[in-house]
């Protein structure tokens, strides 16, 4: 028979845990640094394309977004499951841009305006009829300067 | 005599810290915003006639067109997305000043001397039922095209990447591969 019997006598001196806070403060800085502000709650499910000429979105205060794509289950039911376009928080329709771009752009210091850039999230599998009425909706606006919102590919071989 | 401060439990410090960070976790997201920039054409007045553009030669177009069921039609025949960007990057480049391919407008550009610069024009037409990731993809591949050709004149010319370039050189060899790529309004034909 086995003896499970405690060694008496032999503690293990405790683990120190004084160093905790430092390291999960290390952990919490870094994800502070590496990562944004999440700034709408997507009602729409996107899954961005991929390309390979891309070019980074370097200001983000001067970047507005344009959601497209299928409605998330739970709003299916009002809004059905056609690719719907989502300003900010809320669906919206395409002659909603313009006041969309005008209201971004009074948020904005007036020297900042020319340099404003607006990235077009757009599902893949959306047709480009809703991304046409977009284009034309941001050519009226004259928001001209546009992104593609796209993924890096992974590069074949 | 110093008094004995009683000593501040840090116990809880790596609870308060965990709570920020999962806090940090929740509300941000990693994703770098990346994507392709394009440029608008900007409205037409209204009150502007058609008319008064010069007609473009056929020679000088490079026509792409997509439909919707998501094929291809390069120039009259029907191309695959992965063969398209060897076939722009032969009409603006035009190496052997084939009678079919662009025209060239011989110019003085810095570094350069006279070159011809191509008069080509990549035309791209879509369907409202293309899907909006081939029309991306096409995109993507023209861009892609003139990338290259810029690349290659780089190195070429200068021994170095073209983004390594001062902003001079890199604007010399934009003249020489100007990013001409027109959308046409698009139409509705096949189907949603």
């Amino acid at each position: 028979m086995a003896k499970f019997r405690k060694e008496g006598g032999k503690d293990l001196p405790p683990i120190s845990t004084a160093s905790l806070p430092d390291i999960v403060f290390m952990l919490l800085f870094f994800f502070m640094v590496s990562t944004t502000m999440r700034e709408v709650t997507l009602k729409v499910q996107i899954h961005i394309p991929e390309a390979t000429e891309l070019s980074k979105l370097e200001k983000k205060s001067l970047v507005s977004y344009i959601y497209v794509g299928e409605p998330q289950k739970q709003f299916q039911r009002v809004f059905g499951s056609e690719p719907r376009i989502q300003l900010n928080d809320q669906f919206a329709q395409p002659e909603d841009i313009l006041d969309f771009i005008t209201a971004e752009r009074e948020a904005r210091d007036e020297a900042e305006v020319p340099m404003m850039i607006t990235s077009l999230k757009v599902d893949e599998f959306a047709k480009m009829g809703i991304v046409t009425d977009i284009k034309q909706e941001l050519r009226k606006a004259s928001a001209l300067h546009i992104n593609y919102s796209s993924r890096k590919k992974a590069v074949a071989e | 005599m110093a008094r004995k401060v009683p000593e501040i439990p840090a116990a809880s410090l790596a609870d308060i810290a965990f709570m920020l960070l999962i806090f940090f976790l929740v509300t941000t997201t990693m994703d770098v915003d990346s994507g392709l920039e394009r440029r608008l054409p900007p409205m037409p007045p209204e009150d502007q006639n058609n008319d008064d553009t010069p007609p473009i030669k056929e020679r000088n177009v490079f026509v792409v067109l997509v439909n919707a069921n998501n094929q291809l039609l390069v120039e009259g025949e029907p191309l695959q997305v992965d063969q398209l960007r060897d076939k722009a990057k032969e009409f603006m480049a035009n190496p052997n000043n084939s009678e079919d391919l662009p025209e060239k407008n011989y110019k003085e550009v810095d570094y350069f001397g006279e070159v011809g610069i191509t008069k080509g024009v990549i035309s791209l037409q879509n369907d409202r039922g293309t899907a909006y990731g081939t029309y991306l993809a096409v995109q993507n591949e023209l861009v892609g095209a003139i990338n290259e050709l810029r690349e290659e004149l780089a190195e070429q010319k200068f021994g170095k990447s073209y983004d390594k370039l001062e902003s001079d050189q890199q604007d010399a060899i934009k003249e020489i591969y100007p990013s001409k790529i027109s959308e046409a309004e698009p139409k509705k034909v096949g189907g949603k």
